[in-house]
C-alpha cells in the first residue's frame, strides 16, 4: 500500500519520564521510525566527580527513584570491586531479599498499572477502580508487600537508606523478617497466582509480533542470575563483567538524548524477557507453571511478552525470597557492622540485574576515596536500539489498520519494554534537529 | 466539586512521584476525594485547568522554564514536592562545577552542541505556593498537605532541627558511633528516618533558617573528617543555598 503516515505521539505517556514516538512514511516507504528521547539532562557522571565513596551510592541512587535499590546495589558492587570491600554472607543474603522486593514491585506496577489499562482498553489505572476494583486491591496488596521488604530491610523502598558499601547500617530483626514471610505466603502468594489468572484472560490482547534479536542478561551457575553472575549473550555466550564495554558498545543518534548500544547485531534486548530466554531453566516449577499457562515459552522472540515474563519473575521473587529469609534466619541473625576499610584503591566495576535489565556502573577511586570518573549503563539505554528496529518491522506488517491503531501498537510496544526514560538520561541531552 | 489535582515531573528521578504510588493503603481513599486530572506517569489524561498542580524535579532547560510558566498560569494553587523542586536538590551539584566543564565531562569535543541551565528550584522561576521536602518527599508528609488543601487549612510547618525528632526517638546520637551527620542544621519533618534506621543525615530537607554552618563544619572537621569532606556533605542537598 502506497500509504503516507506521520505517526507523532508526544510526551508518552505510562512510561517513566519524556519520550516522543515518531513514525514517517511517504508513498509506503517508511522513511523514520524510532522513539525519541527528550528528558532533560541530569548530569551525574559531573555530580560524581570528586565525592567519597560514602555518597556514592547515595547520589546514584537519585539517577532514578523507580529503579533507585537497582542503582544503589550496582553502586554498592562497583565500590566494593573498586576498595576491595569484601561482603558478608549475611549481606549478601539481604541484598537478594532487596532485589526480589524491588523487581516484584516493579514487575506488579508495570503489569498492572502501566501495561494492563491498555489490554483492557483503558486511558489508566484509574477508571479501572470502578471497573475491576478486586484486581486493583489485588496489585496494590503485591506491591506493598514487595515495598515492606524494601521499608523492612533497608528503612525506605524507594531510595533506600540501610544499605551502605560493605553491609548495612541496621539488620532487620528475626520478628521482621517473620512478618514479611508471613505476608509473601498468605498474601503475595496468593495474589501472585490470581495475577497469572487474569494475564492468561488478557492474553488475547497481546499482539502477536516477532523479531528474533541478541538477549543479553547476568547469568549465574547456581540460581536465575539477578544479584549476581556473569555477562550472557544469546549470541555468543558469556562474558566477564569486567568487558562489559566490549558488549555495550555505546553510541550517540539524533534522534535520542540517550545513548544507543549494540553488541553482536545492530541492537540488543535486556530485561525480563530476555532473562527468561537466557536463564528459564533455573526457575522453579511454579513460576514455570505461571509461565506455561500464559502461554510464555523459551526462545519467545515477541517483546509484547516481555510483560509476561515479568509476572513470571514475579511469581518467582514471591518464593524465593521466602528461601532466603528461611536462610538468613537458620543462619542466625548477626549484627554485623558495614566493612569499610578499603583494601585498594582504583578502578572497580559492577552489574547486577535490575527490573528493565542489566545495570552496569563503572568507577575510579582516587587514594582518598573520592571518585575521580564514574560511567553507568543504564537498560534502557541499551534497549533503545532494539525498540526502534522493532518499529521498522513492525510498521510496515500493520501498515493495513488505522493510524489510531497502528499509534496503540507502537505505544504498546514501547510500554512492553518498561522503558525507563529517567534513568537513561542521566547523562546526555542532545537536541536534534528534524 | 472535588478539587482538580495534577502532577508534573521535571528533571528529577520520578521517585517522589512513585512515593506516591506506593500509598497502597490509602491511595483509594485519596481518590475519594479529589480529581487527578493529569499525572503522565500513570494515565494518558490531559486538562486544561488545575486546582492543585504538584511539581516534582527542578528546572535546568529553556523547555523547562517555558513548561513551568504555562502551567502556572492554568493552576490556583502550586506545590513543589521534594528537593529537586524546593531548592533543587542533588540536580545542583552541577552548578558547582563550571557549566564547561560539566559539559566537556558528559559531551567531550562537542561540549557546545546542546543548550542547558543551571538546575534551579521551582521557586527561583515560578510563585510556589507550598512545598513538601525531602528526597523523597515522604508519603505521610504529602498526605499532611494534600488533606490539609482539602479541607482549607493552614498545612504544618517545621521550624526545628532533626536532631529534635532524632532524640524524641530516642536513638544513639551518630557522632557518638564515629559518624558525622547534617542532623543539627537540617529542617526537620522526616521523623529523623535516616539516624534511626543507623544512617547520617544526608540534609534532604535542606537547611533551616539561620543555621551556624561554621559551627556545623568545625562539629564534623572535629569528627575525624577533612574541611574539604565535610563541606561537599554539606553541599550534596544544598548547593544552591549555601555559598562556602
Ligand atoms: S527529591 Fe529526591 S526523590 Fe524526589 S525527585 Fe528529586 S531526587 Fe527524586
Ligand atoms: S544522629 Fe544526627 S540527627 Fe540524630 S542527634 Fe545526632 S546529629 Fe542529630
Ligand atoms: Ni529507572
Amino acid at each position: 500500500m502506497n500509504r503516507d503516515l506521520n505517526i507523532k505521539v508526544h510526551h508518552l505517556t505510562r512510561v517513566e519520564g519524556h519520550g516522543n514516538i515518531v513514525v514517517n512514511m511517504k508513498d509506503g516507504v517508511l522513511e523514520k521510525a524510532h522513539l525519541s528521547i527528550v528528558e532533560p539532562p541530569r548530569f551525574f557522571e559531573a555530580m560524581m566527580k570528586g565525592r567519597s565513596f560514602h555518597e556514592a551510592a547515595i547520589i546514584t541512587s537519585r539517577i532514578c527513584g523507580i529503579c533507585s535499590l537497582g542503582h544503589q546495589l550496582t553502586s554498592l558492587v562497583t565500590t566494593e570491586a573498586a576498595l576491595g570491600l569484601e561482603i558478608s554472607e549475611q549481606t549478601r543474603l539481604l541484598r537478594k531479599l532487596l532485589v526480589h522486593g524491588a523487581t516484584l514491585q516493579s514487575n506488579v506496577l508495570h503489569a498492572y498499572f502501566l501495561a494492563a489499562p491498555d489490554f483492557l482498553g483503558a486511558g489508566s489505572v484509574f477508571p479501572l477502580i470502578a471497573t475491576h476494583k478486586d484486581v486493583v486491591l489485588r496489585a496494590l496488596r503485591m506491591k506493598r508487600v514487595a515495598n515492606d521488604i524494601g521499608d523492612i530491610v533497608s528503612g525506605r523502598a524507594v531510595h533506600p537508606i540501610t544499605p551502605v558499601p560493605g553491609g548495612f547500617t541496621r539488620i532487620p530483626e528475626k520478628a521482621e523478617l517473620l512478618e514479611i514471610k508471613r505476608k509473601l505466603l498468605e498474601e503475595a502468594l496468593p495474589d501472585g497466582l490470581e495475577t497469572v489468572e487474569t494475564m492468561k484472560a488478557l492474553a488475547g490482547a497481546i499482539p502477536q509480533f516477532e523479531r528474533e534479536t541478541e538477549y543479553i542478561s547476568l547469568k549465574h551457575p547456581d540460581e536465575y542470575a539477578l544479584y549476581e553472575g556473569a555477562i550472557f549473550s544469546s549470541d555468543s555466550g558469556l562474558i566477564p563483567v569486567e568487558n562489559y564495554l566490549d558488549v555495550t558498545n555505546e553510541y550517540i543518534v539524533d534522534h535520542s538524548t540517550s545513548k544507543h548500544a549494540k553488541y553482536n547485531r545492530n541492537s540488543y534486548f535486556v530485561g525480563a524477557l530476555a532473562r527468561w530466554n537466557n536463564n528459564n531453566s533455573q526457575l522453579g516449577d511454579e513460576a514455570q507453571a505461571a509461565a506455561e499457562a500464559m502461554g510464555l515459552k523459551p526462545n519467545c522472540y515477541n517483546p509484547y511478552m516481555n510483560t509476561i515474563a515479568q509476572v513470571v519473575e514475579a511469581v518467582h521473587c514471591i518464593l524465593d525470597s521466602v528461601r532466603i529469609i528461611d536462610k538468613l534466619i537458620d543462619n542466625g541473625l548477626k549484627n554485623e557492622k558495614p566493612n569499610q576499610t578499603p583494601t585498594c584503591y582504583g578502578r572497580g566495576i559492577g552489574s547486577n540485574e535490575v527490573p528493565r535489565g542489566i545495570l552496569f556502573h563503572d568507577y575510579t577511586y582516587d587514594n582518598k576515596g573520592n571518585i575521580v570518573a564514574a560511567n553507568c549503563i543504564i537498560p534502557t539505554g541499551q534497549n533503545l536500539a532494539n525498540i526502534d528496529d522493532d518499529m521498522v518491522k513492525l510498521v510496515p506488517e500493520i501498515i493495513n489498520k488505522s493510524k489510531a491503531e497502528i499509534t496503540l501498537a507502537l505505544e504498546m510496544l514501547v510500554r512492553a519494554y518498561d522503558p525507563c526514560i529517567s534513568c537513561s538520561v542521566h547523562l546526555l541531552e542532545v537536541d536534534f534537529i528534524e | 466539586m472535588k478539587p482538580q489535582v495534577a502532577f508534573f515531573d521535571f528533571t528529577s528521578c520520578e521517585g517522589c512521584q512513585l512515593n506516591k504510588l506506593n500509598l497502597e493503603n490509602d491511595l483509594l481513599d485519596i481518590l475519594k476525594h479529589i480529581d487527578i486530572v493529569e499525572f503522565r506517569e500513570a494515565m494518558d489524561d490531559k486538562a486544561d485547568f488545575y486546582d492543585i498542580a504538584f511539581i516534582e524535579g527542578s528546572i535546568s532547560s529553556p523547555s523547562c522554564v517555558e513548561r513551568i510558566h504555562d502551567i502556572r498560569r492554568r493552576c490556583t494553587t502550586l506545590v513543589a514536592i521534594g528537593s529537586c523542586a524546593v531548592n533543587g536538590g542533588v540536580n545542583a551539584m552541577k552548578n558547582l562545577h563550571p557549566i564547561d566543564e560539566v559539559r566537556e565531562t558528559v559531551y567531550g569535543k562537542d561540549k557546545y552542541l546542546f543548550a542547558t541551565l543551571p538546575a534551579m528550584a521551582v521557586s527561583a522561576v515560578v510563585k510556589v505556593d507550598y512545598e513538601v521536602r525531602g528526597c523523597p518527599m515522604t508519603q505521610q508528609d504529602f498526605l499532611k498537605l494534600l488533606i490539609s488543601l482539602v479541607l482549607g487549612k493552614e498545612p504544618p510547618k517545621y521550624g526545628s532541627p532533626v536532631c529534635v525528632e532524632c532524640k524524641l526517638k530516642e536513638n544513639e546520637c551518630l557522632y557518638n558511633r564515629g559518624m558525622v551527620c547534617l542532623g543539627p542544621i537540617t529542617r526537620a519533618g522526616c521523623d529523623a528516618i535516616c539516624p534511626s534506621f543507623g544512617q547520617f543525615c544526608t540534609g534532604c530537607r535542606g537547611l533551616l533558617d539561620n543555621s551556624n554552618l561554621d559551627g556545623m563544619l568545625e562539629l564534623m572537621t572535629s569528627h575525624g573528617i577533612s574541611l574539604d569532606e565535610a563541606k561537599k556533605r554539606m553541599l550534596l542537598y544544598n548547593s544552591n543555598e549555601v555559598q562556602l
